[in-house]
């Protein structure tokens, strides 16, 4: 049995734990409030993107741009997605596991770009090969900071260093669910939800239809890439929280178990001294 | 027939309300829009939006991106959109004397050069939307 020094020293150490987990958990909960509301905020204007790009592609042919053609062969790029920072309970592990699968599953040659530090670590622990590593976007990830990244990516696609770009990043279905994806990002598939009512080829374009095109799909890929990022800011914040809340209530029950061993040790001890007492007087009859 | 206007950019939605008439800027050139417009895509170039909404006029400082019209709508995909009485013309006025800066020191990439004219483009757009808005204020029509 421990001393009760011991155990009190334990439970004020596990409190002091209590009260950061619940801390953390907290402001979890308020930073997802925010993620969410930005992933939101960032809705229309891919929709509106969308559409956009529907409208045109309706117009143009997909050889008219090299973000469009499809190639054979060549070089996979898979992005992936994770947090920077850990105790998010399972959100990194099971990203990297399902993107660990895309990529023995890949027969051809493969690179990856990690966003992330969680991932970068991963990555070249298992000797993959990382074309390059993005991280500190933070909490509020803004539209201007995916840029370099999007820059990267469409620049070395457009050079033909890739045949085709994927994402994989946790997506956000419920504060308690966060599922890994895989979404192709290159070559562009546009959507056939086309303008409501009015087909692409009524459209006038300025300057022309292949300049909007050029400017449109940077742009998308940009936006796509940004949805990415703020999709892993919400699973990192609600995945926090339910750990956070989980760990609370681990250390609550710890707490009351070793409340309860103290209170043994300490009824043990005070029957014990009782006993020596009572022999003592016994025998100094 | 009312005219809805959106302005959206990555990062919110900034604006969407009925509204008489818009104005523009076009990378071709300034561009009036009123309700029953031809169906019309275009990429936008750096200006200042004008909205006119019953007798009312407002003000958007705008920067890149696209814009879809339709006969009873208008929506204006910006990559930055600042209305004018939300701009921070001392936040404004630093970003113009650090663009004003690193252009006087040089560069040598190319790209930066670009970015830095850009930066500064967008810093004099920002501070004339802005000081329009405080001179006239909301106008009022007769």
């Amino acid at each position: 049995m421990p001393s009760q020094r011991e155990i009190r020293r334990r439970i004020s150490s596990v409190r002091n734990i209590k009260q950061i987990t619940r801390a953390m958990q907290f402001v979890a909960a308020s930073k997802l409030k925010r993620a969410q509301d930005a992933t939101l905020q960032s809705r229309p204007y891919s929709e509106k993107l969308d559409e956009v790009l529907a409208d045109v592609a309706a117009v143009l042919s997909a050889e008219e741009h090299p973000l469009l053609v499809r190639r054979e062969g060549g070089t996979r790029l898979l992005i992936l997605f994770t947090t920077d920072r850990g105790l998010a309970g399972s959100l990194n592990t099971n990203t990297i596991r399902f993107a660990a699968r895309q990529i023995t599953e890949e027969s051809g040659d493969l690179k990856v770009v990690t966003v992330g530090r969680k991932g970068s670590t991963a990555m070249r622990r298992a000797r993959v090969p990382i074309a390059a590593s993005f991280e500190g976007y933070g909490d509020r990830p803004t539209f201007a900071s995916v840029l370099p990244l999007a820059r990267l990516v469409t620049d070395d696609y457009l050079a033909g260093t890739y045949s085709s770009v994927d994402l994989v990043h946790p997506s956000f279905v419920s504060t308690l669910v966060q599922r890994p994806v895989v979404a192709r990002l290159l070559p562009i598939e546009p959507s056939d939800t086309a303008a409501q009512g009015i087909p692409g080829h009524q459209f006038i374009f300025e300057p022309s239809a292949g300049e909007v095109l050029s400017a449109l799909l940077p742009r998308y890929v940009a936006t796509r890439l940004y949805q990415a990022v703020l999709e892993v800011t919400a699973s990192e914040q609600s995945a926090r929280m339910v750990a956070m809340k989980s760990a609370t209530e681990n250390a609550q029950e710890l707490i009351d178990d070793l409340t309860l061993t103290y209170n043994k040790v300490r009824q043990s001890n005070i029957t014990r001294e009782m006993i020596e007492i009572a022999t003592g007087a016994n025998a100094a009859r | 027939m009312p005219l809805r206007l959106e302005i959206v950019t990555p990062e919110r939605r900034v604006y969407e309300d009925d509204v008489d008439a818009v104005v523009l800027p076009g990378s071709e050139g300034e561009l009036g829009v009123l309700p029953h417009h031809a169906p019309l895509l275009s990429t936008l170039g750096v200006g200042e939006l004008r909205i006119r909404k019953g007798g009312q006029e407002d003000y958007f400082a705008i920067a890149g991106g696209f814009l879809q019209v339709r006969p009873d709508r208008v929506v204006v995909m910006a990559e930055t959109a600042d209305m004018a009485s939300e701009i921070d013309l001392e936040a404004v006025e630093r970003a113009r004397r650090e663009a004003e800066q690193a252009l006087a020191e040089g560069f040598e990439e190319p790209a930066d050069l670009a970015r830095a004219r850009a930066a500064l483009q967008r810093a004099l757009l920002r501070i004339r939307v802005a000081e329009r808005r405080r001179r006239e204020g909301p106008r009022q029509r007769g």
